[in-house]
């Protein structure tokens, strides 16, 4: 069991080096952000260690510069980072019934994006070490990207931020992709979806949204249609991968 | 009103915080609604897919770049799922092609 738990810890660290690279250029703006917004070095990298969060974050900085209320700042943080109750939702699932509540409790602290993403690939149930790799590099990545973005602006080259900025995106290609070749139906979904959020990023209305509120808005219809249509009988736990 | 940074920042880390660990500390049974699981197995995708797309296009200098990181991502992860690999060649294609098109004149 114990040399189970450390290969699997192993591989967590080994996916969560490419979310650290991701995460080192996305802070690296954020930071510029917080600095803009007037937070110290200090400041932007301890907000970064605490919320691993970019449109929260960026929400919140945005917002501490207009020197917003107390409560302004608790309703707009929320509503910014509302797609994480969803993925906590399914991430619940993706858990054993016997999985430990600090577990879950350390868990929650780090589900980003790209950790939901990378734990949701994995198959059955969820070991929460394969989590703890995961974090150990992207965590620091994060806030020690943030703390270098507000103190040195804009030091690295912008083609090397530009290039580096794409990488988040590569790696939720790639944990939606290959799925496609053994379940035929999430292909359509995932071209349905691109189609969909592409309109609702230049359609009138729709797209004076924000960005967080549009994914839930598209994450609930779309994943409710297919839901609807393409209804799936999953095994405990496991989500995709099925052989 | 001077408002304090540090009060700020416990602020957002405590909603954020809250609201990534709350559906995952009450629910700890497996549902068994077939619609509700149906669902929640196509979030994943949904949600990452949304997201992708189109803001990898404008994550970069210009959306040509963008356009060939995605091409690239799309190709490289349908033949390799590894994480590194797709994300690293997302990134070489566009420090390449920002490097080159401005030489063919394309951007």
């Amino acid at each position: 069991m114990k040399e189970i738990n450390r290969k699997v810890f192993i591989k967590g660290i080994y996916d969560g080096i490419p979310i650290a690279l991701g995460y080192f250029a996305v802070s690296f703006s954020l930071g510029i952000t917080a600095q803009n917004a007037g937070l110290t070095p200090i400041q932007a990298m301890i907000a970064s260690l605490l919320c691993n969060a970019s449109a929260g974050e960026y929400a919140g900085f945005t917002s501490i510069a207009t020197k917003a209320t107390y409560m302004e700042i608790a309703i707009i943080t929320m509503i910014a980072n509302l797609r994480y109750l969803l993925m906590s939702f399914a991430m619940s699932q993706k858990f054993s019934p016997k999985t430990k509540l600090l577990h879950r409790l350390i868990i929650g602290f780090d589900l980003t994006d790209e950790i939901f993403g990378i734990s949701m690939s994995q198959k059955g149930f969820l070991n929460p070490v394969y989590v703890y790799g995961a974090m150990l590099f992207s965590i620091p990545g994060w806030a020690i990207g943030t703390g270098i973005g507000a103190l040195a602006g804009n030091l690295l080259p912008p083609n090397v931020v530009s290039a580096l900025s794409v990488a988040l995106y590569g790696m939720f290609l790639a944990i939606i992709i290959p799925p496609c070749r053994k379940d035929k139906i999430i292909a359509p979904v995932i071209a349905v979806c691109f189609v969909l959020s592409y309109l609702s990023s230049i359609l009138p209305v729709i797209s004076n949204l924000s960005e967080g509120t549009r994914i839930i808005i598209l994450t609930v219809l779309i994943s409710s249609v297919a839901a609807i249509i393409f209804p799936k009988d999953t095994e405990e736990g496991d989500y995709e991968n099925e052989e | 009103m001077k408002n304090n940074t540090y009060i700020y920042l416990l602020i957002m880390a405590l909603v954020t915080y809250l609201i990534r660990v709350l559906p995952l500390t009450i629910i700890k049974k497996q549902i068994k609604n077939k619609f509700i699981r149906s669902f929640l197995y196509y979030v994943p995708y949904v949600t990452l897919a949304v997201m992708t797309f189109p803001a990898i296009i404008t994550a970069t200098q210009s959306p040509a770049s963008g356009i060939i990181a995605f091409l690239t991502g799309l190709l490289v992860a349908f033949f390799d799922a590894n994480l590194f690999k797709v994300a690293v060649s997302c990134c070489v294609s566009v420090f390449i092609s920002e490097l080159v098109l401005p030489m063919i004149g394309l951007i």
